[in-house]
């Protein structure tokens, strides 16, 4: 029912695998950590004066000492604190929001409810809920929203950025290690918002270059019967919503499908991208994620068996 | 101690003063019943129950996020509870709670005899019932809202929403702050004017402070959110674009106006905690709380910052560095106040011995969880931290260790405290202990393990999550915690049930406290205190021997306040600073008014979800109709002006100092001159946010909107006529007691005036008609709405003046007149600028 996980899988903000995401994680620990100390000396302190009022007059403080106590340690210690913590974070924050050079890869995220278009204009790639980059190269990310506010979020890579109408958000993507890291959509958007999951897969550079090379071309053409009737099912069933660049496809509603059988997911990461689950979807997508924009599709079994094949072929 | 405060022989039922402040009898009693100890029992139990209702909704959920994959609640039905939890417990429970808390125990603490606007109180408790029902009642039709408690747009316009569902939200939602914005005027009147003879400034309770912070906050944060709940179901209902990119609107504007009002929320929550707790560890460790300054600078401190960090709600909106680092600041910055006034709790506990009963747990409790979720909002304030960690289970966690362990826990601690002086009955230790074991052991298991759970990746308001991500076993653990909480909130109901049967008696200061609502027998006496305590330290009955006055002058005025008057209710003014004897205020008594008004309300609210026109036109006469049975002359009222008369006190004008005291119905010493006052302000407030609104959204507009000259002169005149209204009127009053005959023509000559100016802004929106309409973008929705309030604003100082012409031409020598007079000069003066205002936004 639902895609592997694993150690890895986390999508864990402790175990970062960017620049980005390393920063942040290092003042993350250096909060948590600073934090911590801050709450045990505060409940010494309390612990002391629980058991120093039991013992009081002779453990007490007078009045006075009362009144420095509060002062220095309720008022200028956590002063100083803030002193730090403002420098560390304004430095973090220099970082944070350093933008990528423009010769970088450009990818654009559109948020849908409730699926990703992504987008490689340079490259001429459209695809959806994956996003592929190289791993050690920044890549500049572009998010938009064609709808409501969503917000894009991999744990692993960045904190989130999110997308509002009328305006573009950018961030830069700095995967240092070769991988898949998972997010989801982190502003509610709606009925289906849980099933909002995007995949960041950061290639090495020469896996890379085969799989945008594979996607920039047209889709494949079928070769066999079952195939190739599928495809043409799918120029009356599903075209009009649904774009295969190369086909008379050419609709805009749903997800680009050009790589459908590329992609390891599928509903936005509802479920795992099988033979049978694709069926199962293509049949009634509002089982697995009610409310979605895909109608159930009453097609004869012969013919959604006929799609099903086709977009397996769609590699 | 033989307090003044208590009659010297319990009176019977039938003594004249007791029956002027009793309940009347019957179904209608209870329904005309306005007096604070009644209502605010009332409000109460309605929070309370309210509590209840989240409760549950909250353990639903955790239910659904107990495992993986849960079926337990689909979508649809997840996200309607989420969004109704939040609703509930912020705006039907803790806020109504403190407030109810609060008109129940302030006027007792400050040593008056009701709040200063019994009918205003009864209102606000009715408006919030019925408008707290109609929001619920959503739930009959499957349409509970599903927006979430911030309900950001767009997701909630009509386009994404086009069910009734965040209509109801919205309406009903309104009304509650409604509800809050006037249960604050109450407070701050009540504590600046109805102290105790004495009780200067300075030697207020915290928490009289407190709530005097809390409940000016109020004014200035639920007034945007009022605005901009309005500004989204005009929207909805009128096409007005505010939010509408395509049309110069902007989403972002509502998450500015909405967190405005949001970040203040979470410390007026908060601040009435940090007194309830003051007085708790106060009263236990028999020590003054240290610092009293410090702690109401403090607090005041955290007031004030909390309105500069509401941005740090939206660092992830794509935000330049310089306004990050900026919230980031303010936002660290309340670390300083916090950490003052917990090391303030520290060293009173330092210097002595605690008693430990069950309030004292709660406290220590809050104290505990309270500097943990203070911690989690330091390192939240930290922009990139919160980049990762906002909207994730981290913030879950935070802001319930703020909540629960900063407000609830408080919140129960108080009940535990201040319910043997309400009901007469002290609660079980046993049982108190237990419930805080639970919920202090509950608490925790259920939200130290969200920080974890967000750090993992995992976002809220998510229905159901994958198994294998690593949030199965945290969020299995935090469902046990929930009803481990759950469970201490149960022992804590079973605990007050049982106690209110077989409680041991409360004696009327069990817990040897300091402050004056001890001073009363438990339960107090509806007329509260038979003579009005005089007051000398901060700590009346620890350090005072009695509470009379030493003064022989004002013990002659406090005499004749001694079990009387007998024929109307009434308290004493003081002055603000020093709280020096000022007047008698005059305090209505049982009225089916604020009922009936409240009624109206709920068929105009009912009338805006269904667009029906029948109901808004009943809704309107039975609302028309209340407010004039509202104002109109009680008999009461006159038997206390004649009372005054007969016994030569003065009434009304005269304000000079002396003894006897005047009757205080008119002028700057008013009650209803400071109502006025915080009227004005929050009107103030209400369109110092559609202007923000307007530069806000006119600074991302292409080009400036074309303004004729047409326009420009017909706003100049209307400003030039509003500033002649204010200057009659203001000559008008002053001009006392000048002829009858110069008064009524200043007076009519000001009603003529505001008509004309009533007229030239409707010309000037009918103007704009013609061209363009306030669907066409969201300038046109701006001018709409500024034009409308400023034609409102007018219309009701139109019907402020009429009602005093009718006054001065029926009875002249009525002080009743001369107060409509006084109430409307202030009024006009703000109607004057902000049409000024108006003009220089919209046509300079």
């Amino acid at each position: 029912m639902t895609l592997a996980g694993g150690p890895g899988v986390i999508p864990d903000v402790l175990d970062p695998a960017s620049e980005a995401g390393q920063r942040i994680a290092d003042l993350a620990w250096f909060l948590l950590i600073a934090g911590t100390v801050v709450f045990i000396a505060v409940m010494v302190m309390l612990a002391l004066a629980i058991r120093a009022g039991r013992a009081a007059p002779a453990g007490a403080i007078g009045e006075r000492g009362g009144r420095r106590l509060q002062i220095v340690a309720g008022g200028i210690i956590p002063a100083a604190i803030v002193v730090v913590l403002f420098v560390v974070t304004v430095r973090a924050i220099t970082a944070y929001t350093a933008t990528a050079a423009s010769d970088v890869t450009d990818v654009e995220v559109i948020g849908h409810m409730w699926w990703w278009e992504v987008r490689y204009p340079r490259l001429g790639i459209v695809s959806a809920n994956e996003v592929h980059l190289p791993a050690g190269r920044p890549v500049r990310l572009t998010v938009r929203t064609a709808d409501v506010i969503h917000s894009f979020w991999v744990p692993r890579l960045h904190g989130k950025i999110d997308l509002v109408p009328g305006r573009t958000n950018t961030i830069r993507l700095d995967a240092t290690r070769a991988g898949t890291y998972r997010g989801q959509c982190a502003e509610y958007c709606g009925l289906q918002h849980t099933r909002m999951a995007i995949t960041v897969v950061a290639h090495e550079l020469e896996s890379y270059t085969t799989w945008a090379g594979r996607e920039q071309a047209p889709a494949a053409v079928p070769t066999d019967t079952l195939a190739s009737a599928g495809a043409r099912v799918f120029e009356v069933a599903c075209a009009s919503c649904h774009t295969v660049r190369g086909t008379l496809a050419t609709g805009t509603e749903g997800p680009d499908l050009t790589h459908l059988a590329s992609r390891a997911s599928i509903g936005a990461g509802t479920l795992p991208n099988t033979t049978a689950n694709l069926a199962a979807w293509v049949a009634d997508a509002q089982r697995f994620k009610p409310g979605n924009g895909m109608p159930p599709m009453s097609l004869r079994e012969a013919d959604l068996r006929a799609v099903v094949a086709y977009l397996e072929t769609l590699r | 101690m033989t307090a003044p405060v208590r009659p010297d022989v319990s009176p019977s039922g039938t003594h004249p003063f007791v029956r002027v402040w009793s309940a009347p009898p019957g179904i209608l009693g209870w329904l005309r019943e306005i007096n604070n100890i009644p209502i605010a029992t009332r409000y109460m139990a309605t929070a309370f129950v309210f509590f209840l209702a989240g409760g549950v909704q909250a353990l639903l959920l955790r239910i659904q996020l107990g495992t993986p994959e849960n079926t337990f609640l689909d979508a649809e039905t997840y996200n309607q509870i989420f969004t109704m939890h939040g609703t509930t417990m912020m705006f039907l429970f803790v806020i109504p709670f403190i407030e109810a808390m609060a008109n129940y125990v302030l006027p007792l603490m400050i040593g008056t005899r009701d709040l200063p606007f019994p009918r205003l109180t009864a209102l606000s408790y009715w408006t919030y019932v019925l408008g707290g029902l109609f929001l619920y009642s959503s739930f009959l039709f499957g349409l509970a809202p599903d927006g979430g408690w911030f309900a950001y747009v767009p997701l909630t316009s009509l386009e994404f929403s086009p069910g009734l569902n965040m209509d109801y939200w919205l309406i009903g939602l309104s009304v509650a702050e409604v509800a809050g914005i006037g249960a604050a005027a109450e407070l701050i009147v009540a504590v600046l004017k109805l102290r105790a003879p004495g009780m200067s400034l300075g030697r207020m309770p915290l928490f009289a402070w407190a709530m005097l912070i809390v409940a000016v906050m109020i004014i200035f944060a639920f007034t945007p959110l009022v605005v901009v709940t309005g500004m989204l179901e005009f929207d909805r209902k009128l096409g007005t674009r505010f939010f509408d990119v395509a049309a110069g609107g902007d989403p972002l504007l509502w998450q500015h106006l909405f967190w405005v009002f949001g970040h203040p929320e979470v410390y007026i929550m908060l601040i009435p905690a940090i007194g309830i707790v003051s007085h708790i560890v106060q009263t236990f460790t028999r020590r003054p709380v240290v610092g009293y300054r410090v702690m109401v600078g403090a607090m005041i401190a955290i007031g004030v910052v909390s309105f500069a960090l509401w941005a740090h709600h939206m660092f992830a909106v794509g935000m330049s560095m310089a306004a990050m680092s900026f919230f980031a600041a303010a936002s660290l910055l309340i670390a300083i106040p916090s950490g003052l006034q917990v090391f303030g709790w520290i060293a009173t506990l330092w210097q002595g011995r605690a008693e430990w009963r069950t309030p004292m747990l709660f406290a220590a409790g809050f104290i505990v969880l309270f500097v943990l979720g203070g911690i989690t909002g330091v390192m939240l304030a930290s922009a990139p931290f919160d980049a990762q960690a906002h909207d994730s289970y981290f913030v879950v966690a935070h802001f319930h260790y703020a909540l629960i362990g900063g407000v609830i826990f408080p919140l129960v601690g108080a009940l535990h405290y201040w319910l043997p002086k309400f009901r007469g009955r002290m609660l079980d230790e046993r049982l108190g202990r237990w419930s805080f074991w639970l919920m202090f052991a509950g608490f925790n298991v259920a939200f130290l393990p969200m920080h974890y759970t967000g750090l993992l990746g995992m976002p809220r308001r998510v229905y159901t999550y994958e198994p294998g991500l690593g949030w199965d076993l945290p969020n299995l653990i935090s469902t046990v915690g929930a009803f481990i909480l759950a469970l201490g909130v149960l022992v804590f109901v079973v605990n007050v049930v049982r106690s209110l049967r077989h409680g041991e008696r409360a004696a009327d200061n069990p817990w040897r406290a300091d402050t004056l609502e001890w001073a009363v027998s438990s339960p107090p006496p509806v007329y509260q205190f038979w003579s009005l305590p005089v007051i000398r330290t901060r700590h009346p009955l620890w350090e005072q021997r009695d509470l009379d006055a030493e003064d022989p002058a004002l013990d002659a005025e406090l005499q004749a306040m001694r079990g009387r008057p007998e024929g109307w209710r009434s308290t004493l003014i003081v002055s603000i600073k020093d709280g020096h004897p000022e007047g008698i205020s005059w305090i209505p008594g049982p009225t089916i008014w604020p009922f009936v008004l409240s009624l109206g309300f709920l068929l105009l609210f009912t009338a805006a979800l269904v667009n029906s026109l029948w109901l808004s036109a009943a809704g309107t006469l039975i609302t028309a109709v209340a407010t004039a049975g509202w104002f109109w002359p009680t008999r009461s009222q006159q038997l206390a002006i004649d009372e005054m008369r007969s016994r030569g006190y003065r009434v009304a004008r005269d304000r000079a100092r002396g003894s006897p005291l005047p009757m205080a119905l008119v002028g700057r010493g008013s009650t209803g001159w400071w109502g006025m006052i915080v009227l004005i302000a929050v009107l103030a407030v209400a369109l110092l946010s559609l202007i923000t609104s307007y530069f806000y959204l006119a600074s991302r507009w292409a080009e400036r909107p074309v303004i004729d000259t047409m326009e420009i002169i017909m706003a100049a005149t209307c400003a030039a006529f509003l500033l002649s209204v204010a200057g009659l009127l203001h000559l008008t009053s002053r001009g006392r007691p000048g002829s009858t005959t110069r008064r009524r023509l200043g007076l009519a000559l000001a009603t003529l005036l505001g008509l004309a100016s009533l007229g030239l802004v409707w010309g000037a929106y009918a103007y704009r008609e013609t061209s363009f309409t306030r669907a066409l973008d969201a300038h046109g929705s701006l001018v709409y709405t500024l034009l409308g309030f400023e034609g409102l604003t007018i219309a009701g100082g139109l019907i402020l003046t009429i009602v005093a012409q009718l006054w001065l031409w029926r009875r002249p020598e009525d002080p009743r007149g001369d107060a409509a007079t006084e109430l409307a000069v202030p009024y006009w003066f703000f109607v004057a600028a902000s049409w000024i205002a108006v003009f220089v936004t919209l046509y300079l």
